[in-house]
């Protein structure tokens, strides 16, 4: 029982703390225990992670900013279960992976007691829905809304010296007549399959937040070259794939109706390419953006493949310049990059830039960028919903 | 002329309006803020007693854009330009009323303070009226240039339209996209050919009124800025119709509805909410009239 305002609130204990009150803690009642609660068990704000099996240590590893990286989980005495309480955020939605030590050696898996996984290009991970958090609804496949068609082709670039694959993305009802903005989406094959990007767009279309939109899908070749300040992509996407789409789509062709979008690295690449063309895009859709600077010294800790993101993003803050109309830029609360982000916004708006900025208690994830699709692209190119009233 | 404006139609009570009007004549309908949907009026048909007549308004703007080519690249350069207005005028708005939520919120002397908000509300004022100015001479220009009355098949679609409603005992016009609504109520020249009782609901009841004003607070990104968007038949004056007041408005935020309240007047805001009949006579409204108040209240006209 405590005090809140001058008023009692009676708290119940933790499931855990009930188990670990109870005398001998058999394995039959850890059973019991676990078959009735869904792992990790989520109280209010504290989160209880649990681990069963033989183990010397379990560690939570996790890339929440602001937390140590590794942190021990406690064994319920006598017994092989492991626990963790963790206080998170309303809201708050978690990757992490378990470090399994056992014999000298350890492994890092998913936790084997909770069903919720996150996808990724480097694997998946474990994912914890603190309190408050939900799935929004419009990022799952919805049968009222109609399909948009995807289609690939190749570009043959001369500015990258490949062939560049696209997804290209018509909007259900596409007709030649109409006049549509252009999406350029950067790791285009990631964000359709990690981010659900066309079923975002078909909800988000039919439920008329977003306007009917072209949106092209591209992907890199060696992603951490080309997507970091690349003149030959800049090159690509304005010289070559543009105008390839404008000349054989029904696009509006002006920078009002120009958007590119793009996460981490892609984001990176995004403010890249408009910064060579300054004219040409409208707006940019930034998610987590990778951008690493320095304020003295070189000490980026980046590593050697954010040199050139670092001078790019060193040399534009020294001198902010308008590149686009309006910016939608979001950033995890959970990640590392949060303080750049942060940074980067009174930059843009220096430049003379309209920026709407969103954080969300999330990581560095394909899911966090996929959540915060709605309110940005809905930004940008919003639908006709003010036009309707039925 | 009388007209009836009615709530949005989830729940019906068109049906109880249209019992009241003269029996066997037949009722015309609009439904072109349905767009592709505007045939889809079977339901429609069954409360006004199958006596209703689809003017088709939709399906006769994709029969003129069709035949007359010319009529429609004039028509799309217009759109595109009053785009392009609307957008400017939003960034306008945007900085304009922000400002006006900034005196609104500041601390210090209160009649100092009034004074101010009233200059930064007649600022809004001076920027609705000239967005709607600057969007009424592109639609000037447009006419003078085209002269759709000239134009053959446009002026055969508008006999047709002036035939039905010369018989009719009343128009309905129902809600759906109210700028698409606007445009062929305008084209067809609705408004010149009207002789008996009209009764509108949601985007209908918006195309009667003098002007169009935007208003969506639970956008996917926010509340957006309530927005004058085009002229109206003004059929109905001095009213800012608000169909699904309490589902697309803020109204428990009495500061800015207040601000809304005050920007249009002394045009009044009236709620148009299920269940909602408003019979509109010379001008005149019923006491009931739900309308927002200066301070951001709801209250009714007699109330007021």
């Amino acid at each position: 029982m405590t005090t809140v305002g001058g008023q009692t609130v009676v708290r119940r204990k933790l499931a855990i703390n009930r188990l670990r009150e109870r005398r001998p803690v058999e394995p039959a009642v850890i059973d019991r225990f676990l078959a009735r609660h869904e792992v990790p068990i989520v109280e209010g704000a504290r989160c209880t992670f649990l681990f069963r099996g033989a183990a010397g240590e379990v560690h939570l590893v996790h890339q929440i900013f602001g937390l140590p990286g590794r942190i021990p989980l406690r064994q319920v005495p006598g017994t092989d279960l492991w626990y963790l309480v963790l206080e998170l955020p309303d809201r708050s939605r978690v990757e992490y992976q378990l470090e399994v030590s056992r014999d000298g050696r350890s492994e890092r898996i998913n936790d084997p007691l909770n069903p919720h996984l996150a996808h990724s290009p480097l694997g998946s991970s474990s994912v914890c829905f603190a309190h408050g958090y939900e799935v929004p609804e419009w990022t799952k496949p919805d049968p009222d809304s109609r399909p948009g068609s995807l289609t690939e082709f190749t570009v043959a670039s001369r500015a990258l010296r490949r062939d560049a694959k696209v997804t290209l993305y018509l909007p259900a009802r596409f007709r030649r007549a109409a006049r549509y903005p252009l999406l350029i989406v950067h790791d285009g094959s990631d964000y359709l399959r990690y981010a659900a990007a066309s079923t975002v767009l078909d909800n988000l279309i039919h439920r008329l937040d977003v306007a009917e939109i072209v949106a092209a899908f591209v992907d890199p070749g060696d992603r951490l070259t080309e997507y970091a300040n690349s003149a030959a992509h800049a090159r690509y996407l304005t010289a070559e794939l543009v105008p390839r789409l404008e000349a054989e789509f029904p696009l509006a062709g002006t920078p009002a109706a120009r958007c590119l979008m793009g996460a981490s690295f892609g984001a990176v690449a995004s403010l890249a390419t408009a910064y060579r063309y300054p004219d040409v895009y409208g707006s940019l859709l930034l998610q987590s953006g990778s951008f690493v600077f320095t304020d003295i010294g070189n000490d980026h800790r980046g590593g050697p493949a954010f040199e050139p993101v670092v001078r790019f993003v060193n040399r534009y803050r020294a001198g902010p310049r308008r590149v686009a109309d309006r910016l939608f830029v979001s950033c995890g609360v959970y990640e590392p990059l949060i303080i750049r982000n942060r940074s980067m916004v009174p930059t843009f708006e220096s430049a003379g830039m309209t920026v709407r900025y969103v954080e969300a208690r999330d990581g560095h994830s394909w899911e966090n960028w996929r959540d915060r699709l709605r309110e940005g692209l809905s930004w940008i190119f919003p639908g006709p919903q003010k036009f309707f009233y039925e | 002329m009388r007209v009836t404006l009615l709530g949005p139609q989830r729940r019906p009570t068109i049906d109880t309006v249209a019992a009241s009007l003269p029996p066997r004549e037949p009722i015309a309908t609009i439904t072109a803020g349905w767009q592709e949907r505007e045939g889809d009026d079977a339901e429609l048909a069954k409360l006004l007693g199958s006596r209703d007549v689809n003017l088709l308004l939709h399906q006769r703007w994709l029969d003129v854009a069709e035949r007359d080519p010319q009529y429609a690249a004039g028509e799309r350069t217009a759109g595109e330009i009053i785009d392009e207005l609307q957008a400017l005028y939003l960034l306008r708005l945007d900085h304009t009323l922000q400002a006006v939520y900034e005196v609104q919120r500041r601390s210090g002397s209160d009649r100092l303070r009034a004074s101010v908000l009233a200059e930064s509300l007649a600022a809004v004022q001076e920027l609705d009226a000239a967005h709607l100015h600057r969007v009424s001479q592109v639609r000037l220009e447009f006419y003078a240039r085209l002269r759709p009355h000239d134009r053959p098949v446009i002026a055969e679609h508008r006999a047709e339209v002036a035939q039905v409603l010369a018989g009719a005992a009343a128009l309905v016009v129902a809600g759906g996209h109210v700028g698409v609504l606007t445009d062929v109520l305008h084209l067809f020249n609705v408004a010149a050919a009207l002789r008996s009782p009209v009764i509108a609901w949601s985007a209908g009841a918006m195309a009667l009124a003098e002007r169009i004003v935007l208003f969506h607070d639970r956008s996917a990104h926010g509340p957006g800025h309530p927005e004058v968007y085009t002229s109206g038949l003004s059929l109905v004056r001095g009213m800012v119709p608000l169909p699904h007041a309490r589902a697309r408005l803020l109204l428990d935020d009495a500061p800015r509805m207040a601000v809304f309240a005050r920007r249009f007047a002394p045009a009044r805001c009236v709620l148009l909410e299920n269940g909602t009949r408003l019979d509109i006579d010379d001008g005149n409204w019923p006491p009931a009239t739900r309308v927002l108040t200066e301070d951001g209240h709801v209250t009714t006209l007699e109330a007021a």
